[in-house]
């Protein structure tokens, strides 16, 4: 585990020693910002909660979380320091481990810095600050599947641009498996499919955290969700590393 | 003398195409190997190998007597490794990315800076320690690349073309260095600058077509030409049906 905070540590480094991070976030805020008091129609609603806000967390993170992960592998491979990490005494689980939660340390900021919601929520009324905590955590997980998604792709290849229409393409799926359109569809021929896809549905998982609910089911979800995806994504490292 | 690097019937295929064929050999403390041979030869993938970055077909290698397959983390503890190319994180500084080595190597607090401070004075990087990778020329980037390998101070040493791409100056600076560290250590470097061999090696293995075709000493080399000249050995040794 030390090993891998190592990793973590000299990653999460290179975001804010490059324009990644304030690119990020700032598009990050100025997104949210826009959908849930433009889209959202937060002060209309004339409700103390920030349902619009959670709303739109899980579509900006498909469009962003990408962006975030496409360089994790692909930069690595392209460089030819995969040849010098992966050399040095540290497990290929040590090294997708410590990528991963650079990753997700970074998302967390990017979430801490929309504080000023939750500010402007309890100046206007008196919020359910519980709710708002547990969607938060919802929206962490949330950022920690589409980054397990996001990082197994990018070892997938050399090429960021690649790496980032997989990645949005593979989480958009997982997205939208829960929603009238794909499970009407499926439920048409095999119902046993519909009723998997809205298992298997992020954005399903995450509704009962923006309701205040923290189910076992669902954090089970989230932690099996993110451990098989990094699971392959040190599979897809071991075979392709020397590509 | 003990073999530190051993190297067992070494063989990979890339689909049908045989890269490294039955490739044997040790290397001793106190030696510097010269790994010689045309592009395509097979040394990087020899030396990936041995760094554990890619898997043998089949037979084995071991650093230290710990099997790269079966021990490959004891295995790369007792090696630096100088990939093709020196590759380095652009970003980084070169202290930021020298502490990171160290630290993943274990290091910690005082010893770690030792450690860096040591690293960078025996590259003499001293001038540029604070400057990002990428704003630093081809011969720093490789001496940071040299600086990453020696860091620990390992008794095996595996350097892939450790002078490409420098002009003569850093080339002797580089293989001075590597002539002072040779009698506690067992180095490979592979080139192919034949003058290197000369310079640096007290040993040479030849390799063409993923086989070994010639393991001699400079001299002995040099021999195997009417002509004497490195040159000429290269040319009759790695081409199937020599020119002319």
């Amino acid at each position: 585990m030390r090993t891998a905070l190592i990793v973590a540590r000299r990653e999460l480094g290179g975001y804010f020693a490059t324009p990644v991070a304030v690119v990020f976030i700032v598009i990050f805020l100025v997104l949210q910002g826009l959908l849930t008091f433009n889209l959202g129609n937060f002060f209309d609603r004339n409700q103390a909660d920030l349902a619009p806000f959670f709303s739109f967390v899980p579509w900006v993170f498909l469009l962003l979380v990408p962006a975030l992960t496409m360089r994790l592998w692909a930069e690595e491979r392209r460089l030819g320091t995969i040849e010098l990490l992966l050399t040095l005494p540290i497990t290929q689980g040590q090294a997708v481990v410590g990528k991963f939660l650079a990753a997700w340390t970074f998302c967390a900021i990017a979430l801490a810095l929309t504080f000023p919601f939750v500010i402007t929520v309890n100046y206007l009324g008196s919020p359910d600050n519980g709710v708002i905590a547990t969607g938060y955590l919802g929206a962490l997980l949330v950022a920690g599947a589409f980054l397990s998604v996001g990082s197994a792709l990018s070892a997938t290849t050399k090429n960021q641009v690649i790496a980032f229409v997989l990645a949005v393409a593979v989480c958009f799926l997982f997205a939208v498996a829960s929603y009238p359109l794909v499970t009407d569809f499926l439920s048409r021929g095999t119902p046993e499919l519909a009723e998997i896809a809205r298992r298997i549905s992020v954005a399903e998982r995450f509704q009962s955290f923006t309701r205040g609910i923290i189910s076992l089911r669902d954090v089970l979800y989230f932690a099996s969700f993110i451990g098989f995806w990094l699971f392959l994504n040190t599979v897809i490292v071991d075979h392709r590393k020397a590509d | 003398m003990s073999a530190l690097i051993e190297i067992e019937g070494l063989t990979k295929r890339f689909g049908t195409f045989t890269a490294v064929d039955n490739v044997s050999f040790t290397v001793a403390r106190g030696e510097v190997l010269g790994f010689l041979g045309p592009n395509g030869a097979g040394k990087s993938t020899t030396m990936r190998m041995l760094a554990s970055f890619m898997t043998p077909t089949s037979g084995t290698a071991r650093i230290c007597g710990h099997d790269v397959q079966t021990n490959s983390l004891a295995a790369r503890r007792s090696l630096g490794f100088l990939p093709e190319g020196a590759p380095t994180y652009p970003e980084m500084t070169v202290l930021a990315f020298l502490r990171f080595v160290a630290r993943i190597r274990g290091y910690s607090g005082a010893e770690l800076s030792d450690r860096v401070d040591h690293a960078v004075s025996l590259t003499t990087l001293g001038g540029v320690r604070l400057q990002p990778v990428e704003t630093l020329s081809k011969g720093f980037k490789r001496r940071v690349g040299l600086a990453q390998a020696l860091l620990h101070d390992p008794p095996v040493l595996v350097l892939d073309e450790p002078t490409d791409g420098l002009d003569p100056n850093q080339k002797h600076e580089v293989r001075a260095l590597i002539n002072r560290m040779t009698s506690e250590k067992a180095i490979v470097i592979s080139t192919h600058l034949l003058e290197e061999v000369d310079a640096v090696c007290t040993r040479a293995i030849v390799i063409a077509a993923g086989r070994v075709v010639a393991d001699a000493t400079p001299k002995e080399l040099a021999a195997m030409h009417p002509s004497g000249r490195m040159d000429d050995v290269f040319r009759t040794l790695t081409q199937p049906e020599p020119a002319g």
